[in-house]
């Protein structure tokens, strides 16, 4: 069996800057090689144009239908596709791994926007629970407030809310990047592994609980903090990258972001050196 | 995993059977197996509005039995028999279902003592006494339910609702939703969750004297914030306590004849979406059930965790 605990060469995102920690136990984090091109593309995806603009009504359409209805415009090189009353439908825009401008006039139910890789989405209202949840990579903007769950186990990306989240925002989050303009329920960044949480507002009880990597910033008041998240001091850095993610995400450009507590992981919990023993991976 | 719906309109009445029918008829795939309706209705306030059952509307996993509507008939002449020596006159009597009435009386004594006389005949079960309240519940889905009982025309301020999917017990017209707030005149409860130490505090209740007609989980709630109004909280008090008496997970609305009440658990872990205006308040497990009655894009929330919200008519 290898001996994980003393590999010293880098892996591939220590290299790239993503991490700088030594993780002990396996990974199966795989990667594109760039000389690749083909791997950045889904097959089946399509060359879309962002100035062919539609407009769909899905008032009397399910969900799967929807979603269909926008595949099909996708096809047909549509790159800016406007979806008209979405009223808390559950599930649309689902698994999208296209550019593309999709614009919501309307709230979203759950799952809203989940799985998707690349598209530029903006809400113009409220999103249910489990908004983008594993979200690979895109932008999403809600312009009103969102459901618990928010960004659940997202791997890279933007997703923004203008207003208020509900519970457990980030939860699972590997990667990407939440920003919330208002505030935050109880157990925000449960359980995270990597990426950044920004909340300008006030969070509930057990922030960053059970949080094994990946940082959070709070701009407002702390109901408490979960088991092994800490404080821990800003720098420059932190300042810097939220001024720059704070303009890019056109919310509170003018926000004091020197004063935001930032949360890290204390790293007490970590499991990863406890291997299972040899005798009992003989029996398996 | 149910879905509850409830609205207030501030200062007005509007046909809230069918705005409530709409709200839990979009919630159905969260509960197919019973629909329930507190409504609080128009009416005059000079009588007590009871209903009741005699027998039970069996499905799957009930302990309960189908019986002849004979047996329900017999039971029926007990419970005016027994209203006539409690000096409580039938102003007025309808059957709704074989096993299912609504009566108007007059009574001015003790509910709970009324209560117990009602419930000491076999298999009758009080669903709701109030001047306002009107607790339908039975199974199906919210439109049948409701075109079974005839709700859709019913006007008046408020109201609460239920679409359960039955997981701690069977599917009857006793485990279903909402629950009367027994003694209290008005009062119903539904909830969406799970309670986890429902048998201590039910053996606890059950030893202040107060009763439990089902294996329901839900029905603790009621139970919970009657005894502690009972002894004299306020109802904002005795939800406020539910946060740390009720272990579990738990979103529930709790209706008076004049406010709405919500609470969810400090884990947050049940859904809840919420519209608030001047003149109304909708909310529901998801945002679907609210847009039933308004389509126009509105601004909407979750409520936070541990959060216990109470709206006067």
């Amino acid at each position: 069996m290898a001996n994980l605990k003393s590999a010293e060469k880098k892996t591939k995102a220590q290299s790239m800057g993503m991490h700088t920690e030594t993780l002990t136990g396996k990974t199966q984090q795989k990667f594109f090689n760039p000389d690749e091109a083909e791997n950045f593309f889904y097959w089946g995806n399509y060359d879309v144009d962002f100035n062919k603009r539609t407009e769909l009504d899905v008032k009397d359409m399910d969900c799967v239908n929807a979603n269909k209805k926008i595949d099909e415009l996708m096809s047909e090189g549509f790159g800016t596709i406007v979806i008209k009353n979405p009223q808390g439908k559950h599930s649309l825009g689902v698994g999208i791994l296209n550019k593309l401008n999709l614009i919501f006039e309307g709230s979203l139910g759950y799952f809203g926007v989940g799985s998707i890789d690349g598209p530029m989405v903006r809400v113009n209202g409220r999103v249910g629970w489990s908004c983008a949840e594993n979200m690979m990579a895109g932008k999403v903007v809600i312009e009103k407030n969102a459901g618990s769950c928010f960004g659940a186990a997202i791997r890279g990306g933007d997703l923004i809310c203008k207003g208020s989240v509900g519970a457990r925002t980030g939860i699972d989050q590997k990667g990407g990047t939440i920003i919330v303009g208002g505030d935050a329920g109880a157990f925000t960044g449960f359980m995270m592994q990597r990426g950044r949480i920004v909340i300008l507002g006030d969070v509930g009880i057990n922030l960053g609980d059970s949080m094994y990597d990946g940082t959070i910033y709070v701009g407002g008041k702390i109901g408490s903090f979960g088991s092994d998240a800490i404080e821990a001091p800003m720098t420059n850095n932190d300042i810097e990258w939220l001024k720059r993610k704070l303009k890019v995400a056109e919310i509170s450009e003018n926000f004091d972001v020197s004063k935001m507590t930032k949360v890290v992981a204390g790293k007490k919990l970590w499991n990863y050196d406890a291997l299972e023993p040899t005798e009992k991976k003989g029996a398996i | 995993m149910c879905g509850i719906a409830g609205l207030i309109h501030r200062g007005k009445s509007s046909n809230v059977g069918n705005e409530l029918q709409n709200m839990l008829q979009a919630l159905k795939h969260r509960g197919p197996d019973s629909t329930g309706y507190a409504l609080y209705a128009n009416n005059d306030g000079q009588n007590f509005i009871l209903r009741f059952k005699v027998g039970e509307n069996v499905g799957e996993g009930s302990t309960s039995v189908n019986e002849d509507e004979s047996v329900y008939n017999e039971r029926k002449k007990s419970v005016d028999k027994k209203l006539s020596e409690l000096g409580a006159p039938i102003v007025k009597e309808e059957k709704l279902t074989p096993y299912s009435y609504r009566y108007e009386i007059k009574y001015d004594k003790d509910l709970m003592e009324f209560s117990k006389a009602i419930e000491s005949i076999e298999s009758v079960e009080i669903l709701s006494i109030g001047k306002s309240l009107e607790l339908i519940k039975d199974l199906g889905d919210a439109t049948t339910v409701s075109e079974r009982y005839g709700l859709n025309k019913v006007q008046g301020t408020h109201g609460i609702g239920h679409a359960r999917m039955a997981t701690e017990s069977g599917v009857d017209i006793k485990s279903a939703h909402p629950f009367w707030g027994y003694p209290f005149a008005d009062v119903s409860v539904v909830h969406n969750g799970q309670l986890t130490n429902y048998w201590n505090n039910r053996r606890v209740l059950e030893n202040k004297g107060m009763r439990f007609m089902s294996e329901c989980d839900s029905e603790l709630i009621a139970v919970f914030l009657a005894e502690r109004m009972r002894n004299g909280a306020s109802l904002e008090e005795g939800m406020k306590e539910s946060l740390t008496g009720l272990d579990g997970v738990f979103t529930y609305f709790v209706a008076t004849k004049d406010s709405l009440g919500m609470a969810k658990d400090t884990m947050a872990a049940k859904p809840l979406v919420l519209y608030e205006s001047d003149d109304l308040v909708a909310m529901g497990s998801e945002e679907i059930a609210i847009r039933s009655i308004l389509p126009q894009e509105i601004d909407t929330y979750d409520p936070f965790d541990g959060e216990v919200k109470v709206w006067q008519t």
